[in-house]
């Protein structure tokens, strides 16, 4: 809310010498927090002063251009009490008049420095002002004539122009939609600057009584509706200007000056914080009525859109129909213009929560939107639609109807029980009961009782139902800055969970790994899912689609990270960083289209099948680890050639998180997309599949942007978490000598080593220490479709030395049984 | 073997003389002390010590001397064969000290060159920010809880007080999830895990839960859909707004330096009340605000985050007792609070995957 400071200072005083600064420091303080002071004319420096024009001596210029060649009394202010004499390109003004005259050593908004410059053959000393060159709007056609009694030549003319005028801008919180107008404003003033006294409250006035002779009016929803005021003005001017402090103020407070009787009602809302429609009465037919739209009716509201009513929006009808939304934005048809001559005032209390709906369902936002449906004095109505006529009439030149339409009555506001000592209890402070009661009063309840105290709320506060928010009153009337700072002892806690620490390892072992983390957004689209080159019938294509995503290219919830870390390792790539390893853990969203969610109740705890139930509705969404890598793994330099990044490498980062674990994975052949098809491993842990790793399909390197060759891997993280060994049993080492044996054998291509390798184990028996597959050859000396796979296989008993040939026969078993599984020949 | 035979008549033998013995000691003695390197001294070893040396031949000699002579003659050739052999292995372990110095002097390298062959890793800054600020309430016994990001409707606004038709509901720009009758958002808060934190443990309560949340925020330098919260939750007898602002000053001397407090200004939440904004001071001006501040904007505090005393209606929905109970709860950006402390003016290389970001904090802030 912005309020310009001399209107607040209309209806409350503060002591002399109170700075704005200290008001909005006080004001921020109790809550309303300052978010800007402006000023039209802060951005002005030196001498602006009143100045009479003496003489004007038109001299047309070889540009065609004619410009003033002007004498200007400007008193003492020029320090020698001589004329001013000052080239004006504008016309609109005369020997006589009184202008805004800015003297050399000024500075205009801008920067813009005025000094005596040499022009058009002249010395001008000065610069008459025109309303744009002062920042006051965009007035550009002439200066600004001042009226003849606005001073003497020579006086300061900031406070005539309102350029002294300050604007406090207030952020409102919305609860406290009482703060969205002068008359709340005034009030917090009166309540927490120091001294302040005197409000008049602008809601406050005599009004004359309803009758019977005012505009027709029935509300048929008095629960939507249960105020409604009508008042009339006849004889209206519709070319009556807006006088300049209304103009001005309006402004201030970031509206747009419309017309006269627009803007009245527009100032009286922000004075009051009630919103008021006004109707060309000439336009209505008949009598208003409110109800409750039907369902298919239609109107057209004044920002000129066609809007499709739902059964539960109120509106006001007239015997021609809709003829507004009722509270939220007026129709077309009745819509004052340049020839109305008779306004019907309505101000209306409307139910808040209809209010906020209809505005949501028809996306209107609006200054009169904003009051009705955060809450407002439901009381001052007539007070509001009065001070609308008195200004109406005073300004255009109208007569008030003496006909005064009230259609039903405030609700009651029921008062609330609070426990005296609440305050004490909720801050920690020593508030006493009386202190209590006296902060209550401040702010507009009435209190009576003791003990349990008996609040009831002013009207203006629909904010205050529970006994905890009269409590927040009295805090912040005592203040916040008096809580005293006091550490609680909390019982000893269990520190972080297993999973949590875990999760910290695999971060830091992948770091350690040499790769870096990033975070994505968990958005995708069906395109980035294209470009993994996912099938149609991919699990992974099974997303939860977004209502209100920001780009409608990413509108689903992730169920892979492998787009944002491809995405991301792509855009480094992009940047000239060739050799990238990066990670990121996040979680998937994975739909289990288990139906709703349910809105439970909140006046009890829910059940614990409710609770499960509510779980159970939403998606999965298990933790994942995705990497990529592409250049380098090691580089090039004095030490040798680089190392490029391979398939393995991306097996491996998975391995050595699963080792971090205590996990060890088993790889196996899989063709998985987005991965190369003969270069995807799947990794298994204890027969479970918990991801894939491999090179990246090139394919799919080339979608994101990434050389050939690059690796990726992702891996379901909480099932190799819940899978983590916990305890782990310490190892006992032999102290026997060790037997080493070398085999090396043939086999066809296509068999896996991890095959071979786990057959050579089995056969080897229990003196096998450790097998090490040391080199694969293929080549001419093994034969087309064959490899040759050496293993280096360590031989050692826990309890003696191995005897001659016992190594010898072990490994024997082992090659015996590996040609038996998988047909391997030992090398000669 | 006979007894000695004194009355033998003396032989002569040329190499036990005196001077012969000494002339051979000399000879040997001055080869160990020329000999260059260990490869030379193995050879005057065979030449002076060996088997087929003058000495080790003069020493086979002794037995034909009779026995009067044999014993001097013994401890002549003894005591010369003792003196080559002390030189030798004198000798031996001066040219092995030198062969070594030498090769070491010959493997000399440049320790200079460039030693990084692998890429250095590093986790993200918002990763260990979190662990960071976990660490801190762990320190103090609180324990870290957690909840989902994409969740239920009820749990992230209705059993917050946030009922349906609560105005401050759009204070939080939501993603709302299909169909809309699931009632499934994206948390625009960590609050749903106060919540869960109710509804599944029991009074006394201490947790934070650090985690990702969403608003429908355009992406810009100041604003992000998805960010980092951290939201504390208390829940047990006697807490009031004193122990809030204890723990929050606790907190942002522990994060910021000592000496930094924080200050409350009255706000509006729907699951406290009262409720607060916290600012907390200046850690580069430690709160004096001047105008060169640019952490502060020359303001002395900065707005750090939102608390206050748990709404009783809050712990009604989620099963605590509220006239046994009380609770205190708080939340910060942890982006932003990566932002101020670290001199971050511009969110995005936070999400932009860029590793020479990330990079640049290494493994633990």
């Amino acid at each position: 809310m912005k309020a310009p400071l001399s209107w607040v200072l209309d209806h409350v005083d503060v002591p002399d010498g109170t700075t704005t600064e200290e008001i909005t420091d006080r004001l921020t303080l109790t809550g309303l927090k300052l978010e800007a002071i402006e000023s039209p004319g802060r951005e002005i420096t030196g001498p602006l002063v009143i100045g009479r024009v003496l003489t004007k001596e038109p001299e047309p210029q070889k540009n065609g251009k004619t410009i003033n060649w002007c004498t200007v009394d400007v008193g003492d202010a020029n320090g020698t009490g001589e004329p001013q004499g000052i080239v004006c390109g504008a016309h609109n003004f005369e020997p006589g008049d009184l202008v805004v005259t800015v003297l050399p050593g000024g500075v205009l908004p801008g920067g813009f420095e005025i000094g005596a410059r040499k022009t058009y053959g002249h010395l001008s000393a000065g610069m008459i002002c025109s309303a744009r060159e002062l920042g006051l709007g965009d007035d550009h056609d002439g200066i600004i004539v001042l009226p003849a009694d606005a001073g003497e030549p020579g006086q300061d003319v900031r406070r005539v122009l309102g350029l002294d005028e300050e604007t406090i801008e207030l952020e409102v919180n919305p609860d406290r939609a009482y703060a969205l107008s002068i008359r709340g404003i005034a009030r917090e003033v009166l309540v927490s600057v120091d001294g302040a006294t005197g409000f008049r409250d602008p809601a406050v006035r005599d009004t004359p009584a309803a009758n019977d002779e005012g505009h027709p009016v029935d509300v048929e929803d008095a629960e939507g509706c249960p105020v409604f005021v009508a008042r009339t003005v006849t004889g209206f001017d519709p070319t009556a200007p807006t006088p300049d402090f209304m103009v001005r103020r309006i402004t201030a407070a970031g509206m747009r000056p419309i017309s006269l009787a627009v803007d009245v009602t527009n100032y009286v809302m922000l004075e009051t914080g009630r919103p008021i429609h006004g109707y060309d009465a000439d336009k209505v037919q008949g009598a208003l009525v409110v109800r409750r739209a039907r369902e298919g009716e239609t109107l057209t509201t004044l920002d000129g859109t066609k809007r499709v009513l739902n059964p539960a929006d109120l509106v006001v009808t007239d015997d021609s129909g809709i003829i507004g939304l009722g509270g939220v934005m007026g129709g077309e048809t009745t819509e004052i213009s340049d020839t109305t001559t008779t306004v019907l005032v309505e101000a209306a209390h409307w139910d808040a929560v209809s209010m906020f709906r209809t505005g949501r369902r028809h996306k209107i936002t609006s200054e009169a939107g904003k009051r009705n449906e955060r809450g407002v004095d439901p009381t001052i109505c007539e007070a509001a639609a009065d001070r609308v006529v008195e200004l109406l009439v005073e300004h255009g030149g109208g007569r008030a109807h003496p006909g005064v339409t009230v259609v039903g009555s405030p609700p009651a506001v029921p008062a609330v029980q609070v426990p005296g000592g609440l305050a004490a209890r909720v801050s920690g402070m020593p508030i006493s009961e009386e202190r209590s009661v006296e902060c209550l009063r401040a702010v507009g309840c009435e209190v009576s009782g003791s003990g349990t105290l008996l609040v009831t709320p002013p009207p203006w506060r629909p904010d205050l139902t529970d006994a905890q928010d009269f409590s927040e009153e009295v805090v912040r009337l005592v203040g916040y800055d008096k809580v005293p700072s006091i550490l609680p002892t909390p019982p000893s806690g269990r520190g972080l969970t297993r999973p949590q620490q875990l999760r910290r390892r695999i971060g830091r072992t992948l770091a350690g790994e040499g790769y870096v983390e990033v975070v994505s957004f968990p958005f995708v689209g069906t395109a980035d899912l294209d470009a993994l080159g996912l099938p149609d019938d991919d699990p992974r294509r099974d997303l939860l689609r977004l209502t209100n995503p920001l780009n409608t290219e990413a509108g689903f919830m992730t169920t892979t990270l492998l787009p944002g870390v491809l995405r991301a390792a792509g855009k480094n790539v992009g940047h000239g960083t060739t050799d990238v390893a990066i990670f990121e853990t996040g979680t998937v969203t994975l739909p289990r289209h288990a139906g709703p969610a349910a809105i439970l109740p909140v006046d009890r705890r829910p059940t614990e099948e409710e609770f499960a139930a509510l779980d159970a509705a939403l998606p999965a969404q298990p933790l994942h680890l995705a990497v990529v890598a592409t250049g380098d793994a090691v580089s090039g330099g004095w030490w040798g050639e680089a190392r490029p990044v391979s398939w393995a490498d991306a097996v491996e980062a998975v391995r050595s998180v699963a080792a971090a674990l205590g996990l060890e994975v088993t790889a196996s052949a899989a063709e998985v997309a987005p991965w190369h098809p003969g270069r995807c491993a799947e990794i298994s842990v204890d027969g479970e599949v918990v991801g894939h790793a491999g090179e990246v399909h090139p394919t799919v390197c080339a979608a994101f942007g990434l050389p050939k060759r690059s690796v990726a891997a992702e891996v379901d993280l909480d099932v190799l978490i819940a899978k983590a060994v916990h305890l782990r049993t310490a190892p006992t080492f032999s102290s026997f000598p060790v037997a080493k044996e070398d085999v090396a054998l043939v086999v066809d291509a296509s068999v896996p080593a991890a095959d071979v390798e786990a057959a050579l184990r089995e056969g080897a028996g229990e003196l096998l220490e450790s097998i090490r597959l040391f080199d694969v050859y293929t080549g001419d000396q093994v034969g087309e479709g064959k490899k040759s796979l050496a293993y280096a296989l360590r031989f050692r008993a826990p309890d003696r030395t191995l005897k001659e040939g016992e190594a010898a026969a072990a490994r024997d078993a082992a090659v015996a049984l590996a040609a038996e599984r998988t047909g391997a020949v030992q090398r000669a | 073997m006979s007894g000695p035979n004194t009355d033998y008549d003396p032989v002569e033998v040329t190499p036990l003389k005196a001077d012969q013995v000494d002339a051979m000691r000399e000879a040997a003695l001055a080869a160990i002390a020329a000999a260059p390197d260990l490869e030379a001294l193995k050879q005057v070893r065979l030449d002076h010590a060996g088997d087929r040396s003058p000495i080790a031949l003069a020493n086979r000699e002794i037995g034909a001397l009779p026995p009067q002579a044999r014993k001097e003659a013994g401890q002549r050739v003894g005591q010369a064969r003792g003196a080559i052999n002390q030189a030798l292995t004198t000798r031996q372990a001066v040219l092995e000290t030198e062969h070594e110095e030498r090769m070491l002097a010959e493997e000399t390298v440049d320790v200079t060159l460039p030693t990084t062959r692998r890429r250095r890793g590093g986790r993200h800054p918002l990763t260990m920010q979190s662990e960071l600020i976990a660490d801190l309430f762990v320190a103090m016994g609180y324990e870290v809880a957690e909840g989902p990001v994409v969740e239920a409707e009820w749990l992230n606004f209705d059993a917050l007080n946030l009922g349906p038709d609560h105005p401050a509901r759009t204070m939080q720009d939501t993603f709302w999830t299909e169909p809309a009758e699931d009632h499934v958002v994206l948390r625009t808060q960590t609050s749903p895990v106060q919540a869960r934190t109710m509804l599944t443990r029991t009074p006394p309560i201490y947790v934070v839960c650090p985690g990702r949340v969403f608003r429908t925020d355009e992406y810009d330098a100041t604003h992000s859909p998805m960010f980092h919260q951290v939201e504390g939750l208390v829940v047990d007898e006697g807490i009031t707004m004193a122990h809030l602002k204890g723990t929050l000053d606790h907190f942002a001397s522990q994060l910021f330096g000592d000496g930094i407090t924080t200050r409350f200004r009255p706000s509006y939440f729907p699951f406290t009340e009262p409720s607060a904004e916290v600012d907390v001071k200046c850690f580069v001006c430690r709160g004096v605000g001047s105008d060169s501040c640019r952490t502060c904007r020359g303001e002395g505090w900065i707005e750090w985050g939102g608390c206050g005393v748990v709404n009783p209606r809050v712990l009604v929905a989620c099963g605590v007792d509220p006239e046994v109970y009380s609770g205190f709860a708080f939340g910060m950006g942890i982006d932003r609070s990566f932002m101020f402390r670290h001199d971050l003016e511009d969110l995005r290389p936070l999400f932009e995957g860029d590793v020479r970001f990330s990079s640049a904090f290494g493994t633990e802030i």
